[in-house]
């Protein structure tokens, strides 16, 4: 697998592209204008809050490529690699919606608002619980990565289709708080958002890469023992 | 071609007449219909103005639930009795099983909203029945039996498979609620079908996308 | 050309590896029978060669050709009489040949199904629903079932389970008039009377591999049953 040295100067480049990604978000990037104090420190949560999601969508289309390969290959890995991006993306999931939340509240005075992002958002999250729930549910474990594949390409092909329904829906009850009017990224932030955005790539393919070695260790070890004890 | 196109009828054929004579599906979800419809009655009774106001959602959700009892059952009896194998020993492709269960699934899903249609015009004193809310239904129904068929596929081999289920198929379906309950309240506030042609869209992609990705994964869910 | 060529056949489910490398060939019109304790693979066997199941590696060859090549071609030569019927309750026998004559093409259907429910004996019963079947009788149209389609090979999973000595008795005269010559049969059972009585070749399985293989008439009851109880015991 993953050289145990590749894996360390992932590690320490992601790390270190966090650690910069945070003086960006939170020293290098202009505070925003025409926004209160409160406001404006507030506003910088968008170098965290944009990227996980982003992530989560990318982690997610990570399953899907990967489920479609397994069921044309048939090799264990690719089920591994859905698997493991798929607790990922989970994990951006639920940090973009918290980071939204604890943006929302002192912006908009509420913890929640049924605007189409974050409703779709949720129903990817329950998505793809249901994807685990579906993993769990399933004893033998080729048959396991067969119908967790075939499942992660109905969920994954049906965000866009939910997104736009319940985009289509929002028109007849105009949502009043637009998420855009006050993300807004003005001149100069771009470079922090890009950084950000990049720093965060990093981030998750540091962590895929560790959880896939920590899993092929895992099949390595019980592989080992079930040799011993026979 | 002509094969293929045999064993579907074959297989749809069978599973109709099998149901005519047990009625289990159909009975279960025409009582299980009707009990909803009563709860929600009492659900919204006392807070709301009118109770028309909450006729689409209701429809909507009646039939999600009730088709979701209805497309369990399909796959739960062919494996309870092992017959599933049968099915798979057909010298066609495993598609053609497939399109036929979907479309029996189809037509007792169908059956129910027959059922259910007059019952909410008699509990909720509406005008609802017309062509083009039936078209609506329809189109709807279509997209419920092409995900829930080969959910149902899915979930029979697993544990917990009457919760599997609902868990796995009300995310992925939830467009086509939205969508007929949208429709709905268009065309129960006399707004003619050409304005929702969005929706209708919509459903239409839908139905023809999920049916195209179920023709091709059905295969590694039924095979062993 | 053997009608049946298996090489290297493996099976794993999970950890799990039923089938351990199994070697067999098959020639035509043979009736085999293959016995073995729980556990051995004797299903599994059967059922790859049905193509209800993938092997996890070997080739598996039925008239030359390639099953994973070509899966529906080679149903069309199959009929399969497993531990479960697969009859549908509701139906009556009559119905229920007929839908599977369907989902063959079989021609002309109303004659085949007349004359397989007279083979079986079940004419007179063909209106009847198969809910008021007893199990033999649920065998015996399971094996008019398999025959719908008149294939060449005939694979039989324990097609005596659950069945009291008389049963058996009419389902093995049955199957020895329908196998014969014109047919290459596979059965697996536990009987090893009633086995040795059908077959032509006896196979043992056991713990995934062949572990006998003779002439039927080279092997006598007695020399089976010893050996066979060592298997079922001692697991291998």
């Amino acid at each position: 697998m993953m050289s145990r040295r590749i894996l360390t100067v992932l590690n320490l480049a992601a790390a270190a592209a966090m650690v910069g990604a945070i003086y960006m978000a939170l020293v290098q990037a202009p505070a925003a204008i025409n926004l209160t104090e409160t406001d404006r420190w507030a506003q910088r949560i968008i170098y965290f809050h944009v990227p996980t999601a982003w992530l989560s969508m990318l982690a997610f289309f990570v399953t899907f490529v990967a489920a479609i390969l397994y069921l044309v290959r048939s090799q264990p890995r690719w089920d591994m690699l859905a698997r493991c991006s798929a607790e990922l993306g989970v994990a951006f999931t639920i940090a973009a919606t918290a980071s939204g939340s604890i943006w929302a509240k002192p912006a908009w005075n509420t913890w929640w608002t049924w605007d189409p992002r974050l409703t779709t958002y949720t129903i990817v999250l329950l998505l793809y619980i249901a994807y685990f729930m579906l993993r769990g549910a399933i004893e033998e474990p080729e048959r396991r990565a067969r119908f967790a594949s075939v499942y992660s390409i109905f969920a994954f092909v049906s965000v866009p289709i939910t997104f736009m329904s319940i985009r289509w829906w929002n028109t007849i009850h105009p949502v009043i708080l637009d998420p855009n009017e006050d993300f807004g990224l003005g001149p100069g932030m771009t470079v922090a958002f890009v950084f950000c955005i990049l720093a965060f790539t990093l981030l998750y393919i540091a962590l895929l890469a560790n959880r896939l070695r920590l899993e092929y260790t895992i099949e390595r070890v019980a592989a080992l023992r079930a040799r011993l004890l026979t | 071609m002509k094969r293929y196109l045999q064993v579907i009828a074959a297989v749809w054929w069978k599973d109709v007449r099998v149901e005519l004579r047990s009625k289990d599906i159909f009975t279960g979800m025409a009582v299980f219909a009707a009990l909803a419809l009563l709860i929600l009655n009492f659900a919204f009774e006392l807070r709301i103005p009118d109770k028309r106001l909450v006729v689409p959602g209701v429809l909507w959700v009646t039939v999600a639930f009730a088709s979701v009892l209805g497309l369990g059952r399909a796959f739960i009896s062919e494996k309870d009795r092992g017959s599933l194998a049968g099915l798979l020993l057909a010298p066609v492709d495993r598609s053609a099983v497939y399109f036929g269960k979907m479309l029996a699934n189809l037509v007792f899903l169908l059956v129910v909203e027959l059922f259910v249609l007059p019952l909410i015009v008699l509990f909720f004193n509406v005008t609802l029945i017309s062509a083009p809310l039936l078209l609506v239904v329809a189109l709807g129904t279509i997209g419920l039996a092409v995900v829930g068929t080969i959910f149902s596929a899915l979930t029979v081999n697993t544990r917990a498979r009457e919760v599997l289920l609902p868990i796995l198929l009300f995310p992925i379906i939830l467009p086509v609620l939205v969508g007929g309950i949208r429709m709905t309240i268009g065309l129960l506030e006399g707004e003619p079908l050409s304005k929702l042609g969005n929706w209708m869209q919509l459903l239409i992609i839908f139905d023809i996308l999920y049916l195209v990705i179920a023709f091709l994964t059905f295969d590694y869910v039924v095979e062993e | 050309m053997a009608l049946i060529e298996i090489e290297g056949l493996e099976k794993a489910f999970g950890r799990h590896r039923v089938l351990r490398g199994i070697h067999l060939t098959i020639e035509a019109g043979s009736a085999v029978v293959l016995f073995g304790p729980n556990g051995a693979g004797k299903t599994t066997l059967l059922r790859i060669l049905a193509t209800l199941s993938r092997p996890s590696a070997g080739r598996v060859r039925v008239a030359g050709v390639e099953i994973r090549a070509n899966p529906e071609g080679i149903r069309r030569y199959l009929g399969l009489v497993g531990h479960m019927p697969l009859l549908y309750d509701d139906l009556s026998a009559w119905e229920n040949l007929r839908f599977y004559a369907r989902l063959y093409g079989v021609e002309r259907p109303e004659a085949r199904i007349q004359e397989l429910l007279e083979r079986v004996g079940l004419w007179p019963r063909r209106k009847d629903l198969v809910r008021t079947f007893s199990r033999g009788m649920m065998q015996r149209l399971a094996i008019a079932r398999a025959l719908v389609h008149n294939p060449p090979i005939l694979l039989l999973d324990e097609p005596d389970t659950g069945l009291d000595p008389q049963a058996a008795e009419m389902m093995t005269t049955l199957l020895r008039e329908v196998g014969g010559h014109a047919r290459t049969v596979l059965m697996t059972t536990h009987h090893l009377e009633r086995g040795l009585a059908l077959a032509d070749r006896v196979l043992i399985l056991a713990g995934g591999r062949l572990v006998f293989d003779a002439e039927a008439a080279a092997v006598s009851y007695n020399d089976l049953r010893p050996l066979y109880d060592r298997y079922v015991a001692g697991g291998v």
